[in-house]
């Protein structure tokens, strides 16, 4: 726990108690009531200006950095990135990172429960957006006070949040981090996402979302070993896995597990089912495929970035086939093509999609003088 | 802070003139921008914005944190990402030498921004012609040192070149700026003979 956060105790904010309350979502719906789980980290300074939002990826959470426990096995998601001293310097800055609305982390989510029926929202939660995740996070930050943050900043997921702040809030965020991400899912993306749900929703014990004892646990787990594929590299895999066998030295002759990429995968799905929810899992992928940012705009996205006031920091990865280096390059010509300037590195690594969580040095760096250029600007008037 | 930058910038006087050309209040853009030398001081001596285009990783690292914006981009790919005329100017310092198309990038510099400013090494200085006169061996200089078989510059051009291939591609040379070291008076009088470097300004014609 040496240079870590520490120990950090998550909050929750609760709003929307009557429907005049509520928040309004893109389907046209209303959903109230609404808790926000959230983190806080370091301390809003006089002037409020050192607020940075963090914003997280499908599988994450508000835990971002430090440990809950003493005993925690892991601590927060991007915890080399944020804390004393780290590229989110948390002795400088206020972060805050919440947990999704539809996720199922501790803010509102499908399995929440319903308090017009008793019973969980389940199916009967309204689809949500990208956009109705920041406009919950916007209620967020006027509860905390927080006029204009610093940076919105996250990859992937994250990063369409961090995007989508600057359209929906222009005058709430001075500048954007975008890791990794896109402007608007591509029909590849959209692809994985259907068939991992189609996974899930065709898992007997999935119920049509009514599921109680008996999770839908095989659907859920094939979604996740599907989607950590597309996280992963060509490169990387042969590195971490080659085709090795797990356990014998020959092969089986059967269907069972053999190789090692096999039995990680399998940990890997394992794993998640035990700390993500089935229906989160549908909703959120499903937010994902509608992001584009150029809906309005017909597809155009020099016109749907017209109005962006923000400054931006775009980063990619060479090995990321999930969101390739193009799908950065689209934003940062729209930029250019709207006269605003920015700043751009495709990071050499051979991670895949997640180099965003596990190139911490050069990542690390950009974030670290980026933002101190920006406090500096935000001082400075 | 500008002096100690003015200082940096020293070593290069292709850059100083650069430097000196570039008007107040400017919008530019900086091919090959390196470690943004040129655009910081730029930045606080003239108040220019400015934003760099650089291929290496380390190089933009060091750029941001010198505050500057930057594109990680790769010329020989040509220009796509910037708009017509979206810059006031647009620098290639010391690189047209190395690209795969230089006259490509010349007229899309001129497309992306009003007028384009390039610096050169001549290959047409004295001292180079007489290593390939004199010895028969492929010229190594201070400003060119590298071997024949393993050198970045693959478009070594002199003077004349330059000016010919200008008017061939309808490009206006609106100042040509010959520097040598030790031979400054000579320089401006036969730049071809005795220049190393050569800043031009162009713009469409």
């Amino acid at each position: 726990m040496k240079d870590s956060e520490g120990i950090v105790i998550p909050k929750n904010y609760l709003f929307g108690e009557t429907p005049e309350d509520a928040l309004p979502l893109d389907c046209g719906k209303k959903l109230y009531p609404v808790n926000i789980r959230y983190e806080t980290y370091g301390h809003l300074d006089e002037n409020g200006k050192n607020a940075i939002l963090i914003l997280h990826a499908l599988s994450g959470d508000a835990h971002v950095a430090g440990h809950h426990k003493e005993d925690d096995k892991k601590p927060g998601w991007w915890n080399e990135m944020v804390g004393p001293g780290k590229p989110f310097d948390t002795k400088k800055y206020f972060i805050v990172c919440s947990n999704i609305i539809g996720g199922c982390s501790g803010s509102t989510g499908p399995r929440s429960v319903n308090p017009a029926t008793g019973k969980r929202y389940n199916m009967t939660f309204p689809v949500i957006t990208i956009a109705d995740m920041v406009r919950a996070q916007r209620r967020l930050m006027e509860h905390l006070g927080i006029k204009k943050c610093l940076h919105s900043a996250g990859g992937s997921m994250g990063g369409m949040q961090a995007l989508e702040w600057a359209f929906s809030y222009p005058e709430c965020v001075q500048s954007v981090i975008a890791i990794a991400t896109t402007s608007r899912l591509s029909p590849q993306s959209i692809a994985f996402d259907w068939v991992g749900r189609e996974a899930i929703m065709s898992d007997p014990n999935w119920q049509n979302g009514n599921y109680e004892d008996t999770l839908p646990e095989k659907g859920l787990s094939t979604a996740r070993m599907l989607a950590h594929i597309t996280y992963l590299s060509d490169e990387a895999m042969y590195r971490k896995f080659g085709r090795k066998l797990q356990e014998s030295e020959t092969y089986s002759f059967d269907f069972t597990r053999d190789f090692a990429v096999e039995s990680y995968l399998e940990y890997q799905g394992h794993q998640f089912v035990e700390r993500f929810d089935a229906n989160s899992y549908l909703y959120i992928t499903r937010a994902m495929d509608y992001f584009d940012v150029s809906a309005k705009t017909g597809g155009n996205l020099t016109k749907a970035f017209s109005g962006i006031e923000s400054q931006f920091l775009v980063v990619s990865f060479t090995s990321d086939w999930l969101f390739p280096t193009y799908q950065s390059k689209d934003i940062i010509t729209a930029l250019l093509n709207n006269g605003k300037d920015a700043t751009y590195c495709d990071i050499s690594s051979s991670y895949g999609h997640d180099a965003f969580l596990l190139e911490v040095d050069t990542l690390g760096r950009l974030i670290s003088d980026f933002t101190n250029n920006q406090y500096m600007e935000a001082l400075n008037g | 802070m500008v002096e100690k930058l003015r200082q940096n910038l020293s070593r290069r006087s292709d850059l100083v003139i650069i430097a000196d050309i570039i008007p107040k209040d400017v919008r530019i853009l900086d091919l090959g921008c390196g470690e943004g030398t040129l655009l910081r001081l730029l930045k606080h001596e003239k108040n220019v914005r400015g934003l760099g285009v650089e291929i290496s990783q380390s190089k933009i690292l060091e750029s941001v944190e010198g505050g500057i914006n930057v594109i990680h981009c790769d010329l020989n790919e040509g220009l796509s990402l910037f708009a017509d005329n979206s810059f006031d100017f647009v620098v290639l310092s010391q690189t047209l030498q190395a690209l795969k198309n230089p006259d490509l990038v010349m007229s899309e510099m001129v497309r992306v921004g009003k007028k384009g400013i390039i610096s050169f090494i001549n290959i047409g200085y004295f001292m180079a012609r007489f290593q390939l006169l004199l010895r028969g061996k492929m010229p190594e200089t201070k400003t060119i040192p590298h071997p024949w078989y393993n050198t970045p510059n693959i478009h070594l051009a002199t003077i004349r070149d330059f000016r010919e291939l200008c008017s061939e591609r309808k490009l206006k040379i609106d100042m040509e700026i010959p520097t040598g070291s030790t031979f400054d008076i000579f320089a401006g009088i036969w730049p071809n003979l005795f220049a190393q470097n050569c800043v031009f300004v162009i713009s469409k014609e």
